[in-house]
C-alpha cells in the first residue's frame, strides 16, 4: 500500500511517500507498525490528535480498516484558505 | 463550477470580471479574496504544500455542496500552492445567484470548509527560520455553523 506524508509529518518521518507491505487491519493497526519500526515514525505519530488521516484521498477515521485500500495519506490539522 | 489549483499568480480583478460577465440569470456575484498576510512584519515568504488530487476532489465537494444548498447559478474557486510573497493573493473564491443573501452565505460556507477541509498546509519562512502555521480551534469551530 502506498503510504503519503504531509507538512511536518513528512519532515518529522523525512520521506514524502512509501510502500508499506502490510498485514494492518485498521488505520490504528498500521500507526502502531510503524511507529515500532523507528524512532521518528513514533516521533511522527506519537500524539494522533494533532493528526488526520486521508484513505484513498477521502477523510478517515483512525479506526477505519484498511481492507481494499491503496492509498493511506497522514497529514497535520488543513490550513487552507 | 470552475476550481483551479495552481502554483502560477492570479488576477482576482480579472478573474471576478470574466467570471461575473455575460450574464442575465443571476442578480448577485460575491468574491473574496484571499492575502498573504505578514503579521509580525518579518515574513519572507510563505509556503503551501497540497495533496495533488485530493485537493481537487475535497474542493468539488465542497463547492457542489454550495451549489445544492444555495442553488447558485456558479461558483469559482482558485488557490494557489508553492512560494508566495506576503501581499500576495493565495485563493478567491466568487458565487453567482439570483440574490445576495445567497450569494453571501455561500461565499462564507466556502471559506470555512476550504480553510478546514481542503487539504493544503502554510509554512512561514521569516530571518529566524521556518515554521508551519497550526490550525486554529476556532476555524474548525466555525464548521458547526453549517
Amino acid at each position: 500500500m502506498n503510504v503519503v506524508y504531509f507538512a511536518w509529518v513528512r519532515e518529522r518521518i523525512g520521506l514524502p511517500q512509501e510502500t508499506v507491505d502490510t498485514d494492518a487491519a485498521t488505520v490504528k493497526d498500521l500507526i502502531a507498525e510503524l511507529s515500532a519500526r523507528e524512532d521518528r515514525y513514533a516521533a511522527a505519530f506519537a500524539d494522533v490528535s494533532a493528526l488526520r488521516v486521508a484513505l484513498d484521498q477521502e477523510l478517515a477515521d483512525f479506526d477505519a480498516p484498511l481492507a481494499g485500500v491503496q492509498e493511506v495519506a497522514f497529514f497535520p490539522p488543513m490550513t487552507g484558505g | 463550477m470552475t476550481v483551479r489549483v495552481q502554483s502560477d499568480p492570479f488576477d482576482a480583478g480579472a478573474e471576478l470580471n470574466s467570471f461575473a460577465q455575460n450574464r442575465t440569470d443571476v442578480g448577485a456575484v460575491v468574491s473574496f479574496t484571499g492575502v498573504v498576510r505578514d503579521t509580525k512584519g518579518d515574513l519572507q515568504e510563505m509556503l503551501i504544500e497540497h495533496y495533488p488530487g485530493m485537493t481537487e476532489r475535497a474542493i468539488a465537494k465542497i463547492a457542489e455542496e454550495a451549489v445544492q444548498r444555495w442553488a447558485l447559478v456558479d461558483v469559482l474557486v482558485i488557490h494557489r500552492y508553492g512560494p508566495l510573497k506576503p501581499g500576495e493573493p493565495i485563493m478567491m473564491v466568487a458565487t453567482a445567484s439570483a440574490h445576495r443573501a445567497a450569494a453571501f452565505e455561500a461565499a462564507d460556507f466556502l471559506m470555512d470548509y476550504l480553510k478546514s477541509r481542503a487539504p493544503f498546509w502554510k509554512k512561514e519562512v521569516t530571518a529566524q527560520g521556518a515554521s508551519w502555521v497550526d490550525a486554529k480551534d476556532a476555524d474548525e469551530d466555525a464548521l458547526k455553523r453549517w
